[in-house]
């Protein structure tokens, strides 16, 4: 080890993003933990606060700024540390240290890079560069010509042939890459990708070939290893974070493995990779040919995924190495004993499948294909490959019961959907059996190889047996145990046998589950150990099989156990925040000496870690499987309030099989969730709430309507991310959004209720005992109601509501705490105008905002709600909110780059992919910092405002009068221009799109990239028009031109950087904030 | 009660073990009862690679990963010297095979038949649907066990221990051949050999002489001797270790395989010993001695040569990372090497094929 190296600063990823997600919490933090037990200092740089890696106790410090190198070198004057890690945080933090090294920042502080080298890294990440470096070791890359203009696009594609693929240089995920099939869409294609870089690629096409992922170790002494590796279901043309991807490889022969995997480490060899590095292969399903697609000399996402597929502590191994042990030198953490140097053994195959949220935007292209869409993904683990992915298609959580026994697709030609994929090709492949088409139309149209259609159709074939039978007594042992084997749930099973309704399913399975323990069909316990049972292993790292006749681990029935459900795959509405809020959770389970018990399957997250609790099972968060762990485990109880809604809706279900829930009752639970008893406790309490009506028919709804007038919010019940949740302005889009909210959800009847314009949004995250409040947090949106609380800035502590406005708020915090008797965590969403106080929301569990009230406030909400719910004594913390000097802000980031044709607007519905949180000693710091933490600039000069509506233009002149002070030059549409100059300010009129042929046209602006900064405030609340605005707001986000779409968050940053500039942002650790 | 258009016919079938244990599956293979030992190995891929391994001559094979069958069998094809393209001799030499998840539809560019067809073919019973981990974890605590696939309750057989055998002298060639026309002449003593050994000899320009096991080889004209795999006790293999006596009497460089290199071991006066838990995967660490370079390497091997009971001539030249047990030994001033792993891999990791390398250079050294 370099024993020189006493302090390292470590980068991470910054806010949650496609392409960039929860892996990096778990492979900085892992990083960070390993150099710690070394003894050296580290600080980090991330502002993504609601991560693991930046709570207490992992980094020694901790900088809540933007990864970019004008902070990182700020960071690095003040810290003078001798060692820099770049490969944890993704694209993001090795973006930022590839400046900082071509710059000559890290030589001119003497910072050694530990792990790979910077310019090895460069030299991956020139496709060039890395073609000509393979070209030299004999190693086959796809023919490739490398670009500075669209006119040599052109040419290149003429010496190619169509199709081909265009690639943008130095991107994350893929972006701005896609397959062209004609001159036009290349010349389109190319245009875009030169927004993101200034290089592109036109390369030979290889769709339909196999893609194929090694992940591979190497050491200063040139020692490697390939942790796993992993193929693709979907061939290659969909980018390998869009596909379904299994591990180990299905359809290799040994041939085909070894000769991938001795070029892999050939490859990282000649790079000179000092750590982890992953290669990605297309491989000709017709022969052994190959070529080399990628090579990515950092942690990834798929390293992630490997680590969670094996058991090996990838990025805890890589940052050792880059301190210089040799892999043999290390120690396997899940043996103990046996050395870090080999490659782990799997009996059992795990699939990735991603999550999509497209439903979520407006506008957007559903199809997949070279760039990524998901923002999450789950890992699935059995020991037969139709075990595994029907419980990857359940885990995903959008409906489906896995791969058969779903409700039919709407809307899609199944055979369109085969050859051109949407996030719903795999349903399409179950449709397509049903209707009688063979394995071989199949393949021919989507290109998956036969043996996994096989695999699928032997799911197909199992469902059609059980519909032969309608009773569950003439069911043969067989067939069930096969279809136990093969994934079903008791659901599917339920479903194919009783041909239940919707109404009794929920029923049916449980007396598919009575008959199956009858007949002694249950699932046992695997551990995953990285050898196959070769050697004995005492591991704590778990999941469930029907393939499989005994138990690996033995239980103690010391009701000790206490269970945390987590928060399943990241999704637009739940992500990081929950899985911060799991870890803190067991941590505190443990420290009251009780075994901590994680259920959860995202491969993305701390959480399952096998080391962060005492037992890990890495499988479903339904109620089936938690009921088939809580037979084993026999725990003192399940914690439902921390892993956000998928927990949360479980509460009722599991206390009606008599499961013990810790803390508030299931029954107060849904005393919350249940509108209709909600409400009728706050009218009880004499808490005011906006007027609202639970509606079945249209025409009630519209008797409603005319007595509170629009605009009117519409959604159904049980919703975290406010699905299908809009606001509407008139009758036309009531009725539509209406037969949306019907497709949602159909057990519950849809809610209307008047929606409040221009209220201020209040948020409570609070923590209380058998009904008394012990601890809060009451924070204030920037922006006005309608903004989803996921998606608005929020300040803590608030800095515009009045004292007295504060105290009403905890007033009714503690009234509602008293009715539910709520023990644990709960949040608040309540609407102030003139006075009033109207409560919008209450969840009895933890918030996306606890871990950033917890962090600015240095109280630890979820340690004292889970120490309530362990039923110990907790002292109210002897600080609050008043105490605070300094001001949190939490802003959202967006990802609408990545999601062609989006609508970039914000609404009820949650739009953002993750959030970070900044601090400062005034408001103006905080928001600053944290508007360039999620990508905004500081503008230069020019300036487009779209101003919308009259109140947000004259919310927004205020901060253009300081615009035009400053000198920047102002471009305004029609009716901002006019407004602005009837009130003093000047501005340059330029053209609607629309306005064809007049000039200044603001797409010509947008296009030319004259913009440093776009305003573009939409004129209803509605997403559907895709009008002049719609055309400009996609504009500046498709040529990467920082956009806002708010008023009163334009304000905020405008005054913000009128009067600071970014070198008068203080460089503060957290700690350092009191 | 027929739901078995679900898959093809399949008959129950079960191993019972010698210690009593039984597992109760399904047939794929041949259906019929055979005795043998049984023994797990944790390789991922290379199924037709193992099933024609020599070396698992009268064992009943464990496949620990679950899902096998995927990719078929090859096409048996053969190269310029008449050696199968992608098998490892030229039959499957397990007695059983023991399975989880068996694939009924496989898919590759290169497969003509399925593995059950291979196997009924050749007449080998098959077993899946069995609790493949469980089974691997009482092999492992025992070393080795017996053990038979009993197809019906009326017809038991016998346990039957293999290692009273001479499996060598089964799986041995029965003739003198010689394959390959290079400069450089290397007798291949076939106690089991896999034909990747050959191979890899062949590529370097080699002309190999393949002998019976208990053939004096000293008497040819040669330039190195290569000591190939083999199954069962070393033992059994005494006139063998004779014969490499007078081979290291002779001088001429040689390389040993696994069992060639328990062979060599005794032959200089070595030992060996059997190990705690046995060898048997593709991802085993070895270490070079008074380095830091390490190899993952395929193992399948239950015995070691003890390091302690070298003679003064001899050094382990490669250990186990892990067990610290011998993977290797050298001569200290001849050009005598050999390794417990196996450098020609097939099935498994590529990564000390550079050990036939060195061969070639000791023989040419030698030659100078």
């Amino acid at each position: 080890m370099n024993k020189d190296i006493k302090k390292v600063v470590i980068l991470g990823s910054g806010a949650l993003k496609i392409g960039e997600a929860g892996e990096f919490d778990y492979s900085g933090s892992q990083a960070l933990k390993a150099l710690k037990e070394e003894g050296i200092e580290t600080v980090l740089v991330n502002p993504n606060i609601a991560t693991v890696q930046t709570s207490e106790n992992i980094a020694d410090k901790v900088y809540f700024l933007p990864v970019t190198p004008y902070f990182v070198e700020e960071v690095i004057k003040r810290e003078k540390p001798q060692g820099i890690l770049l490969a944890f945080g993704g694209q993001t933090a090795l973006n930022c240290g590839t400046k900082l090294y071509q710059a000559g920042t890290l030589e001119k502080y003497n910072l050694e890079v530990l792990g790979t080298p910077v310019q090895s890294i460069i030299n991956t990440e020139d496709r060039e560069i890395f073609a000509n470096i393979l070209r030299e070791i004999d190693v086959k890359t796809p023919v490739s010509l490398a670009v500075t203009s669209v006119e040599e696009a052109v040419k290149a594609s003429k010496e190619i042939g169509f199709p081909i693929i265009v690639r943008a240089a130095y991107t994350l995920g893929g972006m701005g890459s896609g397959f062209c099939y004609n001159e036009q869409e290349l010349i389109e294609r190319a245009e875009n990708a030169f927004s993101y870089s200034n290089q592109i690629l036109v390369e030979e096409s290889l769709k339909g070939w196999k893609e194929v992922e090694y992940e591979v170790v190497r050491d200063r002494h040139n020692n490697c290893i390939t942790v796993c590796n992993m193929e693709n279901f979907d061939p290659l043309g969909i980018h390998t974070g869009e596909s379904i991807v299994i591990a180990p490889s299905q359809t290799l022969s040994n041939s085909e493995y070894h000769k991938l995997r001795e070029l892999a480490i050939k490859i990282i060899r000649r790079i000179g990779v000092v750590g982890e590095c992953n290669v990605q292969y297309a491989l000709d399903p017709h022969s052994e040919d190959y070529r080399v697609i990628e090579v990515n000399a950092r942690l990834s996402r798929s390293s992630a995924l490997a680590s969670k597929a094996t058991g090996y502590p990838l990025a805890f191994v890589a940052a050792k190495l880059g301190l210089g042990y040799g892999l043999h030198e290390l120690k396997n953490s899940v043996t103990k004993t046996t050395s870090t140097f080999f490659e782990p053994a799997l009996d059992y195959v795990v699939c990735k499948i991603p999550r999509w949220d497209l439903n979520k935007f407006n506008g957007v292209s559903k199809q997949i294909g070279s760039s990524m869409k998901s923002v999450g993904e789950i890992m699935s683990i059995g020991r037969t490959f139709e075990e595994a992915i029907q419980k990857g298609l359940r885990m995903i959580g959008q409906g489906m019961h896995g791969f058969v026994a779903n409700q039919p697709l709407k809307g899609i030609d199944v055979k369109t959907e085969l050859a051109e994929p949407t996030d719903q090709r795999i349903y399409a492949i179950a449709e397509a059996f049903q209707m009688g088409m063979t394995i071989q139309e199949i393949h021919d149209l989507s290109r998956i190889d036969h043996w996994f259609l096989e695999k699928l159709k032997n799911i197909s074939n199992i469902e059609t047996e059980l519909k032969k039978f309608g009773k569950l007594e003439e069911l043969p042992s067989d067939l069930l145990r096969n279809a136990k084997r093969s994934g079903f749930s008791d659901f599917q099973v339920a479903r194919s046998v009783f041909k239940s309704t919707s109404e009794v399913i929920g029923d049916d399975l449980l007396k598919v589950r009575a008959e199956r323990k009858k007949r002694n069909i249950l699932p046992v316990v695997k551990q995953i150990d990285t050898m196959a049972g070769e050697f004995p292993a005492q591991i704590n790292y778990l999941y469930l099989t029907y393939s499989g006749s005994e138990n690996d681990i033995e239980y103690e029935a010391d009701n000790k156990s206490v269970v945390v459900l987590g928060s399943g795959a990241y999704r637009i509405g739940s992500s990081v925040e929950f899985d911060w809020c799991s870890v803190n959770a067991l941590n505190t389970i443990r420290d009251q000496k009780y075994r901590s018990v994680m259920i959860n399957y995202n491969p993305e997250t701390v959480s399952t870690d096998y080391d962060m609790c005492d037992r890990l099972y890495f499988d479903e968060l339904s109620l089936e499987r938690v009921l088939d762990i809580i037979d084993l485990e026999t725990p003192k109880g399940v914690i439902v309030s921390v892993g956000g809604q998928i927990p949360n809706n479980l509460a009722m279900k599991l206390d009606k099989q008599n499961v013990p829930i810790l803390g508030t009752s299931a029954a107060n639970i849904d005393g919350a969730e249940n509108r209709q008893k909600f409400s009728a406790m706050l009218d009880s309490l004499d808490i005011d709430q906006p007027r609202w009506s639970e509606l079945t028919s249209v025409d009630d709804i519209f008797k409603f309507v005319d007595q509170v007038g629009f605009p009117v919010l519409v959604r159904p019940s049980y919703v975290l991310s406010g699905a299908a949740m809009n606001v509407v302005s008139n009758k036309d889009e009531l009725e539509h959004f209406l037969t949306l909210a019907a497709n949602v959800s159909k057990e519950y009847p849809v809610v209307v209720s008047e929606f409040i314009e221009e209220a201020k949004e209040i948020e409570v995250d609070a923590v209380a005992k058998d009904g008394e409040l012990v601890a809060y947090a009451i924070s204030e949106h920037v922006e006005f109601a309608g903004v989803h609380s996921g998606d608005a800035t929020i300040v803590f502590p608030p800095q515009k509501l009045y004292i007295e406005t504060m105290r009403r708020v905890k007033k009714i915090a503690r009234e509602i705490a008293k009715a539910l008797n709520i023990s644990g965590p709960f949040n608040m969403q309540i609407l102030g105008k003139n006075n009033e106080l109207k409560v919008i929301e209450c969840n009895l569990r933890a918030s996306r905002s606890f871990p950033f009230v917890s962090k600015i406030l240095k109280v630890n909400l979820i340690d004292l709600a889970t120490q309530v719910m362990l039923g110990m004594d907790v002292e109210k913390p002897n600080k609050n909110l008043f105490d605070l000097d300094c001001v949190g802000i939490k802003a959202s980031q967006f990802s609408f780059a990545r999601l062609a044709k989006a609508d970039p607007v914000l609404g009820v519905d949650m739009s953002s992919t993750g959030e970070v949180g900044c601090i400062g000693d005034n408001f103006d710091e905080a928001i600053l910092t944290s508007m360039l933490s999620v990508g905004y600039e500081i503008p230069e000069k020019n300036i487009l405002i779209s101003a919308g509506p009259l109140r947000s233009k004259m919310e927004l002149l205020s901060a253009a009068k300081i615009l035009q002070d400053k000198d920047y030059k102002l471009y305004a549409t029609s009716g901002t221009q006019k407004f602005f100059a009837e009130n003093g300010v000047e501005s340059e009129l330029v053209y609607w799109p629309s306005d064809e042929g007049k000039k200044p046209n603001a797409l010509d602006l947008v296009r030319d990239k004259k913009l440093d900064l776009v305003i573009n405030i939409p004129k209803n609340l509605s997403k559907s028009e895709l009008n002049n605005g719609y055309k400009i707001r996609r504009g500046a986000i498709d040529f990467n031109i920082p956009l806002v779409t708010n008023a009163r968050l334009a304000g905020a940053f405008i005054r913000a950087f009128a009067k600071m500039g970014k070198e008068d942002i203080p460089i503060k650790t957290w700690q350092e904030y009191k | 009660m027929d739901y078995l258009d679900v898959m093809p016919e399949v008959k129950g079938i079960k191993l019972v073990l010698e210690d009593g244990t039984v597992f109760e599956g399904k047939s794929f293979g041949y259906h019929k009862s055979i005795a043998g030992e049984v023994v797990f190995n944790t390789a991922m891929t290379g199924y037709p690679e193992s099933l024609t391994d020599p070396s698992y001559k009268g064992q009943i094979l464990v496949s620990t990963y679950p899902l096998i069958g995927n990719y078929g069998v090859p096409k048996n094809g053969k190269d310029e010297h008449g050696i199968p393209l992608f098998y490892e001799s030229d039959q499957i030499h397990i007695s059983g095979l023991i399975i989880s998840d068996y694939s009924f539809e496989y898919s590759h560019w290169n497969a003509e038949n399925s593995l059950r067809e291979w196997l009924i073919q050749n007449e080998i019973p098959g077993i899946f649907d069995i609790d493949t981990r469980a089974l691997t974890k009482i092999l492992r605590e025992k070393g080795s066990m017996l053990g038979k696939i009993i197809v019906d309750e009326d017809k038991d057989i016998e346990q039957y221990d293999p290692n009273f055998d001479n499996l060598v002298a089964q799986v041995s060639t029965k003739e003198r051949k010689v394959y390959g026309n290079g400069k450089n002449k290397v007798v291949l003593v076939d106690t089991g050999a896999k034909y990747n050994i050959l191979r890899c000899l062949l590529n370097r320009d080699t002309t190999v002489t393949v002998v019976p096991w208990d053939y004096d080889f000293t008497q040819e004209d040669y330039d190195g001797i290569m000591l190939s795999n083999g199954p069962g006790n070393p033992e059994m293999c005494a006139i063998t270790v004779e014969h490499i006596k007078k081979a290291i009497e002779i001088g001429k460089p040689i390389f040993g395989i696994c069992l060639g290199n328990q062979l060599l071991g005794i032959a200089s006066g070595g030992s060996t010993y059997k190990l705690k838990y046995g060898h048997r995967a593709h991802n085993h660490p070895v270490i070079k001695v008074g380095t830091d370079n390490c190899f993952i390497t395929s193992q399948n091997h239950g015995y070691a040569l003890d390091n302690d009971s070298l003679t003064d001539d001899w050094e382990p030249l490669f250990v186990h990372i892990n067990d610290k047990s011998n993977e290797g030994i050298k001569h200290k001033s001849k050009p005598f090497f050999s390794t417990q792993f196996h450098p020609e891999a097939s099935s498994g990791p590529t990564d000390t094929e550079f050990l036939f390398d060195d061969f070639i250079s000791l023989i040419e050294e030698y030659k100078k």
